[in-house]
């Protein structure tokens, strides 16, 4: 355990362990979900808060104490939680939920009162002062997470984050400039320590963890707690009941034409040029 | 607020078609709250769209615009959209970039002074913002993205990339919801005559400063909303390329730009024209994929077009499984060839 400066900074970066971003999925047999015997890994998103706060370090030297990652899910999401120290997170969370969970999954508004309680608690330990996540999750689409934990802890957000500059050393109070993406093209915010950022795509490019860190990883602390633990088992039952899940319309495509005449005929007749 | 049985008419003379018999709309009418983002005194067109999803719910329905000094224009610019009741405004220094912190307490406050059932917007980057925060703040789990109503409490929205369509029943006392643009008719500038209505704020706390916008000029159509849109891909190569190709192929069909994400990353497009998942969701007339392969991430962004039209060099790439006309071809010959003829 490394000593803890007042005046370094706690990163928290909550996690999700989603279906791969290259599956193709296919929707369950009872029309209730989507089929889960199938690839898994960490939200992309997600790589790109963990990638950020590592380098938050990186750049500010001795600034952050420690960077704690989050997750909410059923027991093999432990191991994204793993990817995500071997990524260079020093401590993990795993708040456990039973594998039927999956089925029935808890919404975002959940997840966020969970990740205001692991504020706090982390916060017995030591504070934290920034939390990275990513803007939304492949999984459910919802992109509510981040917003909804900002809201609950009173904090500012800074969502859809492409760019993070501190002007100064980042401790508590400390003002961060956001670049931010927004429809038609780019926002730009000032904030003051502690808030919370959901990435967007263009932040950066995530790093590999190396066989070592790997490795290391397995040593890093590594808590648990389950919704009984947090006093939360009422508080995040899910308020919405999926009555159906269903493939798309199928799109009849497929058609090919020749030549560049026969497409401009084609779209002539249709009447779309 | 007064509810009177009389009230739903304001409702039937609105142009578009009103779905009844929703189970519970006779005993609980819905009493909504749409939120309508603006930019310049121009409502947003997902926002329109918020409105036409809103009709369908039947009930009344009262708008809230906010805004700096501009507010009170833009409330009377709303007062005339179809099927309104009261529009809500309030005005603040903060307010005037739709900055999440200082909004969200008020969209709850109006919430619950009004007794509103149902509070939704467009699913637009503002909308993204700011709802889910003022949802935490109402303790409501919001529903994003909604593609169809099917009841007051009953939703549909897309999951995994839109690979599979969702429908849920939500138990929340109040419904906070965003709409897909793409997948409701905007909603009429006129044809409303509500009343106005100003929203004093209380302790509007600015956690947040707003610094600049640099939003991307252009005089083509508006990508979100333009009914042709021609995207380029990886294969464009680079920036000069896509201004050389894609542009003007853009121009020739009156059509906005689009980007797959690996132009977007590569530098070649910038970020604002990226077609997907996480870029813009758009379902135009027509859509032409230059020199794009058509990852799942990306189907998932233009997918509801009606006509997609897919040049390609190779013949196996995923996008011609959802391409209405898929021209085999290198796009350094077809489209040159393509604005020869189109002229």
């Amino acid at each position: 355990m490394r000593a803890s400066l007042v005046n370094q900074l706690r990163v928290l970066v909550p996690v999700k362990r989603t279906i791969d971003y290259a599956v193709k999925i296919r929707v369950a047999s009872d029309g209730k979900g989507v089929d889960q015997n199938v690839k898994f890994s960490m939200n992309p998103f997600d790589e790109i808060a963990v990638e950020e706060a590592v380098r938050l370090r990186e750049k500010h030297k001795d600034a952050i104490s420690k960077i704690t990652v989050v997750s909410v899910g059923p027991p093999k999401t432990a191991d994204v939680l793993r990817t995500a120290l071997a990524m260079g997170a020093d401590d993990a969370i795993h708040v456990e939920v039973p594998d039927k969970a999956v089925a029935n999954p808890l919404e975002p508004l959940g997840v966020s009162k969970i990740l205001n309680e692991i504020v706090k608690k982390a916060g017995e330990e030591e504070e934290v002062g920034l939390i990275i996540m990513g803007k939304q999750a492949i999984d459910d689409d919802a992109s509510q997470t981040g917003q909804m934990l900002a809201g609950l802890l009173n904090w500012p957000q800074a969502t859809y984050a492409s760019k993070l500059e501190f002007s100064s050393k980042p401790e508590k109070g400390a003002e961060a400039t956001v670049t931010r993406e927004i429809d038609g093209g780019l926002g730009i915010v000032k904030t003051k320590l502690p808030f919370v950022m959901t990435t967007d795509l263009r932040l950066n490019e995530p790093r590999y963890a190396s066989l070592p860190n790997i490795m290391k990883a397995k040593k890093k602390p590594f808590k648990k707690y389950t919704l009984a633990d947090l006093g939360l088992e009422d508080q995040v039952k899910p308020r919405q009941e999926i009555l159906k899940v269903a493939e798309p319309p199928k799109r009849e495509g497929g058609a090919k034409v020749e030549n560049v005449d026969e497409l401009i005929s084609k779209l002539k007749e249709a009447g779309r040029i | 607020m007064i509810a009177t049985s009389m009230i739903p008419r304001v409702a039937l003379r609105t142009a578009l078609p009103l779905r009844r018999g929703f189970a519970t709309s006779r005993v609980d009418l819905a009493n909504t709250l749409v939120f309508l983002e603006h930019k310049k005194g121009n409502f947003a067109a997902a926002t329109l769209s918020a409105l036409t999803a809103a009709q369908k719910l039947g009930g009344d329905i009262d708008a809230l615009v906010v805004g700096g000094d501009d507010a009170s224009q833009v409330a009377d610019k709303a007062a005339k959209l179809p099927g309104l009741k009261k529009v809500l405004f309030a005005k603040h220094a903060d307010f005037a970039n739709n900055l999440s912190e200082p909004l969200a307490p008020l969209i709850k406050k109006i919430v619950e002074s009004n007794s509103y059932t149902h509070v939704c917007t467009g699913h637009t980057a503002v909308g993204r913002d700011i709802f889910p925060r003022a949802a935490a703040l109402l303790d409501s789990s919001q529903v994003s993205d909604i593609i169809g109503l099917e009841g007051e409490d009953t939703f549909v929205r897309p999951i995994y990339a839109g690979n599979a369509i969702a429908t849920l029943k939500s138990s929340d006392k109040v419904k906070v919801f965003t709409v897909r643009g793409t997948a409701f008719d905007a909603a009429a500038l006129e044809g409303g005559s509500a009343t106005t209505e100003e929203v004093k704020p209380d302790g509007v706390e600015s956690l947040t400063d707003f610094v600049e916008e640099k939003v991307s000029e252009s005089s083509r159509p508006d990508l979100a909303t333009a009914p042709r849109v021609v995207s380029g891909g990886r294969a464009l190569k680079s920036a000069d390329n896509f201004v050389k190709y894609i542009e003007p192929l853009a121009d020739s069909l009156n059509a906005a730009v689009g980007a797959s994400r690996a132009a977007v990353d590569a530098g070649y497009a910038d970020n604002a024209l990226q077609v997907g998942q996480t870029g813009k969701i758009i379902a135009p007339e027509l859509y032409v994929a230059v020199g794009i392969s058509g990852a799942i991430q990306h189907l998932a962004g233009m997918k509801d077009s009606k006509t997609i039209v897919a040049i390609n060099k190779d013949a196996d790439a995923p996008i011609f499984q959802v391409a209405d006309l898929g021209l085999v071809a290198d796009l350094y010959e077809a489209v040159p060839e393509m604005l020869e003829k189109i002229k």
